[in-house]
Order: C-alpha cells, then sequence, then structure tokens
C-alpha cells in the first residue's frame, strides 16, 4: 500500500473531534472564566477604591494564583481535560505551563533543573509577546500617533 | 529474518503493575501490584522505574533461587534517554548486561537476541528486563507531566511497570518457537497523537513477513497479539492486512493496549502503549493462559514507534517497527 492510499484509510478509521461541541463548550466555560473576572475587577475597583486599571492587575496576579495553586495540586490538568482551551488561552494557561514546568524539573536542582526549564512551554509566549507588543506598538504610532 | 529455534524455552516471567494497570482487568494476573502512587516510595519517576525494573530482576531471581553469577546474561531496555533506566538497574547486579532500544518494540527485540545467545549455545540463559513509566515517559517525550492539554481520541497512556522474563536452554512447558526481525516501516504520518497509525504498517509488513517465510496461514495461530496500537490502530492494521496481503485477521487478532485497560472506565483514551503494555499482557496473562494450556499457539509482534521529538520538530515523520516471536506450548 503506498504513503498516499494509506494516509486515505488513517484518515477513515481515525475518530472525528466534535469540533462544534468542543467549541461551544470552550465558548461557554471560557466566557464563565471572562464573566467572574469582569466581577471580581468590579469587586476589587470598589472595595479598595482603585481605578479599574489596577484593579485588573489585581485580577490578573489572582487568576495566576489560583491557577498555579490548583496545577501543584494536580487538579489544573484535569480541568483541563474537561474545559478544553478555555482555561490554557487566558493568563491561567500561561501561569499553569510555568508552575508545571518547575514542579517537574525540582529534581534536577535549582539552577540546571527549575532556571533551565521554566520557561520551556511559557518561553514562546514571553519572546512573541514581546515581539509582538514592539509590532503592534509601531503600527499604532503610525496609525494613531500613540 | 526469520528463525526457527529447537532449544530456547521461558522458564519464568515477572511483572510489576503500577496502579492504573492494577485498576485493570488484568489486574489478577500481575505478580506485584502498586497501587497507591507513580512514586513508589522514590523522589522522582525516573528513580520510580528504576526502582521498578531492579525489583523484578530481583524477585524472578529469588523465585527461581538463581544467583547473580548463575545468570549468563541480562539484556534490558526502556524509554528514558540513555537507557538510565536499564543502566541504573543493571548497575546493581553483577551480571553482563546489553541495553537494547527499539521504542516499545524493545520486548520482543531483547527476546529475540536473548534467543539467538541460547540457541547458538553461547548461553544458557538469559534474563531480559522492560519496563516503562507513565509520568517518566511524559516528561521525556511531551511536556511536563502536570501540564494539561486536550488530547484527541487516537491518544494513547503510557503503561507504567516492569517485567523480566528468564529464557533458558532447558525444556520448560513454554517454547519460543521462532521469530521474526522487522524492517523500519515510514508511511510518511508525522501525527504525535496517533502512534497507532504510525505502527500499524510495521506490525502489518512483520506479520506478513513471518507468515510468508514459515508458509503459515494466520489462522495456524491462536492468537495473533499486536503491542500497543490502540482501538483505532488495531482496526487499521486489520484493513490493511486484508487489501494489501489479502491476510484476514478479525477471528484472531487482538491487540494489548486494548486488554490491559477497560477502555469504557480508565482514562486512557485509545489504549495501552509503552514497552511494558505488551510485555505485562503477554507475560502476565497471556503466558498463564498457556500454562494452562488455554492458549497452544501465540504470535506476539511488539509494535515501537521509534519516535524522536527533535526529528519530529524537524518536520520529519515517525519511522516504525515491529519484531514477532512465536509463542508454543510444548508439554
Amino acid at each position: 500500500m503506498n504513503k498516499a492510499d494509506y494516509q486515505k484509510l488513517v484518515k477513515r478509521k481515525s475518530p472525528k473531534e466534535n469540533w462544534i461541541k468542543n467549541g461551544i463548550l470552550v465558548f461557554i466555560s471560557g466566557g464563565i472564566l471572562g464573566s467572574l473576572s469582569e466581577l471580581l475587577l468590579n469587586c476589587y475597583a470598589t472595595w479598595l477604591s482603585i481605578p479599574r486599571k489596577d484593579a485588573g492587575i489585581l485580577v490578573i496576579l489572582t487568576l495566576i494564583v489560583i491557577s498555579s495553586l490548583l496545577t501543584a495540586f494536580g487538579v489544573f490538568d484535569v480541568l483541563v481535560n474537561t474545559f478544553k482551551s478555555a482555561l490554557i488561552i487566558p493568563i491561567t494557561g500561561f501561569a499553569h505551563s510555568i508552575t508545571s514546568a518547575a514542579l517537574e524539573y525540582k529534581n534536577e536542582g535549582l539552577i540546571l533543573g527549575i532556571g533551565a526549564n521554566i520557561f520551556k512551554l511559557g518561553g514562546t509566549v514571553i519572546l512573541y509577546g514581546v515581539v509582538s507588543v514592539y509590532i503592534f506598538g509601531l503600527i499604532r504610532l503610525l496609525l494613531v500617533g500613540g | 529474518m526469520t528463525h526457527k529455534y529447537k532449544n530456547v524455552y521461558i522458564k519464568d516471567a515477572f511483572t510489576i503493575a503500577g496502579p492504573y494497570e492494577s485498576d485493570g482487568p488484568l489486574s489478577k494476573y500481575f505478580d506485584v501490584k502498586y497501587q497507591k502512587d507513580l512514586y513508589f516510595g522514590e523522589k522522582s519517576w525516573e528513580k520510580a522505574e528504576i526502582k521498578l525494573m531492579k525489583e523484578s530482576i530481583e524477585k524472578i531471581m529469588k523465585r527461581n533461587d538463581l544467583s547473580e553469577n548463575e545468570i549468563d546474561l541480562l539484556i534490558a531496555g526502556d524509554l528514558q534517554n540513555q537507557l538510565a533506566v536499564s543502566d541504573y538497574a543493571a548497575a546493581k547486579f553483577k551480571i553482563p548486561f546489553l541495553g537494547v532500544y527499539n521504542a516499545c518494540a524493545t520486548s520482543s527485540e531483547s527476546l529475540i537476541i536473548a534467543s539467538n545467545f541460547i540457541e547458538n549455545k553461547m548461553t544458557k540463559n538469559c534474563l531480559c528486563a522492560i519496563s516503562s513509566h507513565n509520568m517518566a515517559a511524559e516528561k521525556q517525550f511531551r511536556n511536563p507531566t502536570e501540564y494539561g492539554t486536550p488530547k484527541p481520541k487516537t491518544a494513547t497512556f503510557t503503561v507504567t511497570g516492569a517485567s523480566s522474563i528468564l529464557l533458558t536452554n532447558k525444556k520448560t512447558n513454554i517454547k519460543i518457537e521462532s521469530s521474526t526481525i522487522g524492517r523500519v516501516i515510514d508511511k510518511n504520518i508525522n501525527d504525535v497523537n496517533n502512534m497507532g497509525a504510525v505502527m500499524a504498517p510495521a506490525a502489518a509488513d512483520t506479520i506478513y513477513s513471518h507468515l510468508t517465510k514459515l508458509n503459515r496461514q494466520a489462522s495456524y495461530y491462536d492468537l495473533i497479539l499486536t503491542g500497543d496500537l490502540g482501538i483505532y490502530g488495531k482496526e487499521i492494521l486489520i484493513e490493511y492486512m486484508k487489501t494489501a496481503y489479502n491476510i484476514d485477521l478479525s477471528n484472531n487478532y487482538d491487540d494489548c493496549g486494548t486488554i490491559i485497560y477497560d477502555l469504557d472506565k480508565q482514562p486512557v483514551l485509545a489504549g495501552g502503549s509503552g514497552p511494558a503494555c505488551s510485555t505485562l499482557v503477554n507475560f502476565s496473562y497471556i503466558y498463564k493462559e498457556m500454562l494452562k494450556n488455554k492458549l497452544q499457539k501465540v504470535l506476539i509482534v511488539p509494535t515501537g514507534a521509534l519516535f524522536s521529538p527533535t526529528m519530529v520538530f524537524q518536520k520529519e515523520s515517525i519511522p516504525a517497527i515491529a519484531h514477532a516471536i512465536s509463542l508454543e506450548v510444548e508439554l
């Protein structure tokens, strides 16, 4: 059997992922997470009498702490299996990638283990995050003048 | 390459299973079961796997009343870089050692090498040890173990366990009757979450070559068992054999990856994988069924995806291999 025929056979025998069901699930669970964050933002702004911008930073910090703790307790990966990318896309996923890498390499020591591997997954986000900030910043500067 | 053997026998087999495997349908066939967690009292996944392999070697020696200098050769393999698990386990014993790697087909590779040593009268006996560890394998080949990522239905779950198999030139009831060394087959599949599709053509090639060289029909065997194709890989293999070689496997064929777990209840997606997947099934359940004479002729075909994350990142596809061993009851 040649390679092309074989790939057709594999495609036919492999189960289809339910994109619509997964999409709806992620839309709803991601939306709920976003709404809860918005609620938390309003609470922080009201309780602490701080501007919404500062409250936003506190919300991000809260989400990072919660997802890191859930990762440490071994719960986050189970939640991802249920809610899929709804938990991976926001800042929670980034915190999860850092914490899980740190946990994984603790046996190899502080320098060559945790230090060298903590950004194993998150490094990509940081690098291209910074690069995109420059690109979009430049576009904004050129279009609207800052 | 196919060879028949006249005087290679299995003296004993010792299996150790992790918690997921001990919860599965073959639980009662394992010699030792660890049910609490995947650390087994050690500090890291790698050390935990070394402990499993070391324990399986110690216990099979003890059960057969053998000392280190009575074993001629130890052949061992696992999934870790540099065969770390086998190396560190072998370091505890004063036995000449060969480390082997063919991914999840390592068990049949080690048994074939051992059989050739014994058949050619270079050794009287030989111990083959194989292990894999779910978390150590995840760390080695994929992401940090606690990192959650949605997996497709075709992904498989690495079996945690170790087994030691003692081969000898003295007659026992189970004979290694013949073996076929497979070729590396690459059908241009690069989906790391569909190893069944990667390995099925290698299994097909080896089974076909084995049956043709020995002039046998598939029905010659009571059971043909591939290593870790999973539910979808198994279906692919059945259709592949029918289309490419006109060989019907629908009656006497199964896959260890689909037997070792309860696929409906356990969170293992398409089934089990890893070198320990095929050995835990073949040398606990199948071996004991053969000892009871419920199965007489079994062809085991452990399948290995020769997966290197580096090569896949460099846009290469994944090659695969399978070696076949024919086990027969000889009363």
